[in-house]
C-alpha cells in the first residue's frame, strides 16, 4: 500500500489538524507515515500545504506529478498547487461553485453546524465516501477521537459524517428545495 | 511500546529526555520551537530532575547550559539557525574549552528560507568553528542520534551539534519510544581555571587538542558515512548526499528503479569528514553528485575532481533542494531523461495579521499619523506589518532600535528628520532590544519606539515573555515589567496605551513627537499593550461585536486595501467591500477606517 497526499488550504483553516487525523489512521493500521507541514509565517493567513505519504517511503516531500488525492481547503491555491498531482489523481475540492474536481461546500455545512472551521472534516469525510483515500470511515473516526480535545469530539465527528453523507444534512436539503 | 507518530521536534525532544538530558535551554525560532515545547510537554518522563526554560535569548540559553554540562550533567540548548549567530560567541570558545557532561546544541535550519531572514548553514558554521555535527535524514533518525551524540559529547569533551532542517523538523514519522535513561549524577563542578578561564596563554595548547580530538572523533565508526552499494551497472560513479535531502533521493531512485544499481553514500556527520572516506573516494570514484543542503560543505572538503554539486554549478545554490531539484539533478548526472519541466512555483495567498490583531491597529495608526515616516520593524508577526505601509525594514532580532537611531544620525547632519516610528515586539524587546535602547538614549536618538505588547511570543506559537511572570510550564516566576525597565534605560516619555483605542493611541504618537523633537526631549516610548488575538482568553475577554458594512459603501477599497484585515474583502460584483463573517472576529478596530462610515458594529447576540 503507498499513497501520497496533498492537504492545501490557508493558515487557520484547519490543515494541519487534518493532516494529522489521515496520518494517524495510517498509523492505526500499522504503516509507516511520513507527512511534511508548514509552520510558521505562512500559518498568518498564508498558504499552506502538508503533504501525507503512506507505505514506504524515505522523504516526507512528494514529487510534481506524483501525489495521488488532494484535499483542497481553498479553491484559490488550485493553480499553486495542482501541478503536484497525477494526471489521474484525485482532486476534493471546499467550493461552493461548480468546477474542477469533486467538489462540497464544506465550509457551508460547517457553518451550519455553527463553526467554519470544521470544513476541514467535511472535506475529509467525503473523500473517505468517495473512496479517494487509503483509510476507512472507522480509522478516521478513531483517530479524529484520538487527536481531538475531549470537548470537541463529537462536533468534529459530526462534521466528519455530515461530508461521509453530504445529502442527509439539512443544508444539502434546503439546496434541493430551492432547486 | 507502540510507535507513536512524532513531529521531527518532538522526536529530538523524546531522544533528550530517554538520554537522560537535566538542563534543557532555548529561545523559540521556526522550525526549531516544538523542540523545547515537547520537552515541556513530556518533562513527567524523565527520571532525574530536569530544568527547562524559555531563555531570554540563544547567548543566555547556550550558557546556562554550558554551565550544567561544566558540572557533568547533560544538557541541551535549542534554537534556529540565526539564533546560533546570537550564541555565537560562547559556541566558539566551547569548541577549545570543551564540556564535561553530554552538551548538545540543537541547531534548525531553514533551507528555503520558509520562515527566517537567511539560509545559513549550521554545518559551515561549525567547519569554522571546528564543532562535530550531526545532519539526521528523518525524524526518526534525529532521535537516534541524540543519545549518540551525547555519548561522544562525554567520550571526547566537546560540544555537540544535531542540525535538523525544516523538513525534519516539521515533519511526523513512526517512532518507537524507548525508556528513559538515568545516570544518577549529582553536580560536581571542578575547578580548573587554564581550561574553565583560560586566558591566552592557556589556549594554543587547547586548541590543539581540540584539533586532536577532532582528527579522532573523524574516525567514529558510529558516525561513518553509510554506503548503499550499487551492482556495478555505474561503476566508478556515486551519489554522496547528507540530510533530509538523503531521503528525497532514496524516493527518487526507487521511482526510477534505480535503487541499489549505483553506490550511495549517507554522510551522517558531515563536519569533521574522516579523511580515508575522503581518500576513498578519490581512489574508487571518477564522478560524483553531491547533494547537501545549503552551502557545499561536504563537497569543499572532499576536493573530489570529478565531484559535482554546489560549486561545480549542476546542482542551484540557493534554495530548498526539493524531490523536484535533486530529480533534475541526477537526471543531468546520470544522463536519464529529464524531469517534465516544473512549473514556476505561485506563491499562492500571502500571510497576513490575524484578523482582530492588535498589531494592525497600532500600525494603521502610526500610518495615519506619520505617512511620511521611516518606519524600522524586527523580527515576529508585526514584521506583517509590512502589508500597511508601516515597516520599512526587517532585519535581524532587535535591529530596528539600533537602525532607527542610526536613520537619526544620518539625517541629522543634513537637517530635517522624519519621524522615525520603530516597531518592536515585547519577546523581541527583552531577546536584544534593552541595550540597543540604552544605547539610542545616551547618543540623543530623538526617536519614537513601538513596543507591541501582546503578552507573548506569538509567532511562534505563544512563549512566555519575562514581563507576564511564567515560565516554561507554566509555573508562575518573578515578571519583569516593561515601564521601569524602559525608564531605567533613560527613557523620560513612557505611555501605555491599547491600540484599539485609535483616537488616544494617536494622540500619544504625536505627544512622542512632540516630545522627541523637544529642545530637552529624546527617545520616546509608546507601550501598545493587548493580548495576542490568538490566545482564547483575550478573545473571550473582549466584546464581539457583529460587524457589517452598510449600502453607504462607496467601494474605495481603502479598509481592503489601507488596513488589510482577512475578514474584509470586495464584493466584486457590486463592487462594495464586504465583511466576511467566518473569518471576523468583531474586534471593530475597522470602523474608523472607513471614510463614509459604512462599517457599523453592533451588538452580537
Amino acid at each position: 500500500m503507498k499513497q501520497q497526499i496533498i492537504v492545501s488550504g490557508i493558515g487557520g483553516q484547519g490543515v494541519l489538524f487534518l493532516t494529522r487525523v489521515v496520518a494517524q489512521a495510517g498509523v492505526l493500521r500499522g504503516l509507516p507515515v511520513l507527512t511534511a507541514e508548514t509552520h510558521g509565517m505562512a500559518q498568518r493567513g498564508g498558504t499552506v500545504l502538508s503533504t501525507i505519504k503512506v507505505g514506504n517511503f524515505a522523504s516526507p516531500l512528494i514529487r510534481t506529478g506524483q501525489a495521488d488525492v488532494g484535499l483542497l481547503l481553498w479553491e484559490a491555491n488550485l493553480s499553486v498547487h495542482r501541478p503536484l498531482l497525477k494526471e489521474n489523481g484525485r482532486l476534493l475540492i471546499n467550493a461552493a461553485q461548480d468546477g474542477e474536481g469533486e467538489r462540497i461546500d464544506a465550509a457551508g455545512l460547517a457553518r451550519d453546524l455553527g463553526n467554519a472551521v470544521l470544513a476541514n472534516l467535511v472535506l475529509l469525510g467525503l473523500a473517505v465516501h468517495k473512496q479517494a483515500l487509503f483509510c476507512l470511515a472507522e480509522e478516521c473516526e478513531a483517530a479524529i477521537r484520538e487527536l481531538a480535545p475531549a470537548r470537541f469530539v463529537d462536533q468534529n465527528l459530526a462534521a466528519f459524517r455530515l461530508g461521509l453523507d453530504p445529502c442527509h444534512s439539512s443544508h444539502c436539503q434546503e439546496l434541493a428545495e430551492r432547486e | 511500546m507502540n510507535k507513536k507518530l512524532l513531529m521531527g521536534n518532538e522526536a529530538i525532544a523524546q531522544g533528550l529526555i530517554e538520554a537522560g538530558c537535566q538542563l534543557a535551554t532555548a529561545y523559540p525560532g521556526t522550525p526549531s520551537t516544538e523542540v523545547l515545547q515537547a520537552v515541556i510537554d513530556n518533562r513527567d518522563e524523565a527520571v532525574d530532575p530536569l530544568h527547562i526554560e524559555w531563555s531570554v535569548n540563544e547567548k543566555v540559553a547556550f550558557e546556562v547550559a554550558l554551565a550544567g554540562s561544566y558540572t557533568g550533567k547533560r544538557a541541551a540548548t535549542v534554537m534556529k539557525q540565526v539564533g546560533l549567530n546570537v550564541a555565537a560567541d560562547p559556541f566558539m570558545r566551547t569548541a577549545y574549552l570543551g564540556v564535561k557532561g553530554g552538551m548538545l546544541t540543537i541547531v534548525a535550519d531553514d533551507p528555503g528560507p520558509h520562515s527566517s531572514q537567511n539560509e545559513q548553514d549550521t554545518r559551515l558554521f561549525c567547519l569554522q568553528g571546528r564543532v562535530p555535527i550531526l545532519d539526521p535524514a528523518s525524524p526518526a533518525e534525529a532521535r537516534q542520534l541524540v543519545p549518540l551524540a551525547f555519548e561522544l559529547s562525554e567520550k571526547y569533551e566537546l560540544n555537540m551539534v544535531l542540525r535538523p532542517t525544516t523538513r525534519i523538523c516539521h515533519s511526523r514519522q513512526n517512532v518507537v519510544p524507548a525508556q528513559p535513561e538515568t545516570h544518577g549524577r549529582t553536580a560536581d563542578f571542578q575547578r580548573d581555571p587554564t581550561r574553565w578561564a583560560a586566558t591566552p596563554a592557556f589556549l594554543p595548547a587547547l586548541h590543539r587538542k581540540l584539533n586532536e580530538k577532532l582528527a579522532q572523533i573523524a574516525r567514529e565508526p558510529a558516525v561513518q558515512p553509510r554506503l548503499i552499494a550499487g551492482n556495478g551497472s555505474k561503476p566508478r560513479t556515486a551519489l554522496v548526499a547528507s540530510g533530509i535531502v538523503y531521503g528525497h533521493l532514496v524516493d527518487l531512485l526507487t521511482d526510477l528503479d534505480l535503487h541499489g544499481k549505483v553506490d550511495l553514500f549517507q554522510v551522517v556527520m558531515p563536519y569533521p569528514l574522516n579523511p580515508e572516506f575522503i581518500a576513498r573516494l578519490q581512489a574508487d570514484y571518477d564522478r560524483l553528485l553531491i547533494l547537501e543542503e545549503t552551502y557545499p560543505v561536504i563537497e569543499l572538503q572532499l576536493g573530489h575532481p570529478g565531484a559535482v554539486g554546489k560549486q561545480s554549478g549542476l546542482v542551484p545554490r540557493e534554495g530548498e533542494l526539493t524531490p523536484d531539484v535533486v530529480h533534475q539533478a541526477l537526471a543531468l548526472f546520470l544522463g536519464l531523461e529529464p524531469p517534465a519541466e516544473s512549473p514556476a512555483e505561485r506563491r499562492g495567498q500571502r500571510p497576513s495579521l490575524c484578523p482582530g490583531c492588535p498589531h494592525r491597529a497600532a500600525f494603521y495608526s502610526i500610518k495615519q499619523t506619520f505617512p511620511q515616516g521611516i518606519f524600522p520593524s524586527d523580527i515576529g508577526c508585526y514584521t506583517l506589518g509590512m502589508n500597511l505601509g508601516a515597516v520599512n525594514t526587517v532585519h535581524c532580532m532587535g535591529a530596528c532600535i539600533s537602525q532607527g537611531a542610526g536613520f537619526y544620525q544620518a539625517y541629522l547632519q543634513d537637517g530635517e528628520v522624519p519621524p522615525i516610528v520603530v516597531t518592536i515586539g515585547d519577546s523581541t524587546f527583552f531577546h536584544s532590544g534593552i541595550p540597543a535602547l540604552i544605547n539610542a538614549v545616551i547618543q540623543q536618538a530623538r526617536i519614537i519606539v513601538v513596543i507591541l505588547d501582546n503578552a507573548t511570543t506569538a509567532m511562534t506559537g505563544g512563549q512566555p515573555v519575562p514581563h507576564m511572570g511564567v515560565a516554561a510550564g507554566g509555573a508562575a516566576t518573578r515578571a519583569v515589567a516593561i515601564e521601569p525597565l524602559v525608564k531605567a534605560c533613560g527613557v523620560d516619555f513612557v505611555e501605555v496605551c491599547d491600540p484599539y483605542d485609535q483616537q488616544r493611541f494617536m494622540t500619544l504618537l504625536r505627544q512622542a513627537d512632540q516630545h522627541a523633537r523637544s529642545p530637552e526631549g529624546g527617545v520616546a516610548v509608546l507601550i501598545s499593550r493587548h493580548g495576542c488575538i490568538m490566545e482564547p482568553a483575550v478573545r473571550q475577554g473582549q466584546t464581539r461585536w457583529k460587524v457589517s458594512i452598510d449600502e453607504r459603501c462607496v467601494g474605495c477599497r481603502k479598509c481592503v486595501d489601507a488596513f488589510e484585515c482577512p475578514a474584509l474583502k470586495m464584493d466584486d460584483q457590486n463592487s462594495v467591500a464586504v465583511v466576511d463573517q467566518d473569518r471576523c472576529v468583531g474586534c471593530g478596530t475597522c470602523l474608523p477606517v472607513c471614510p463614509v462610515a459604512a462599517i457599523v458594529k453592533e451588538e452580537s447576540r
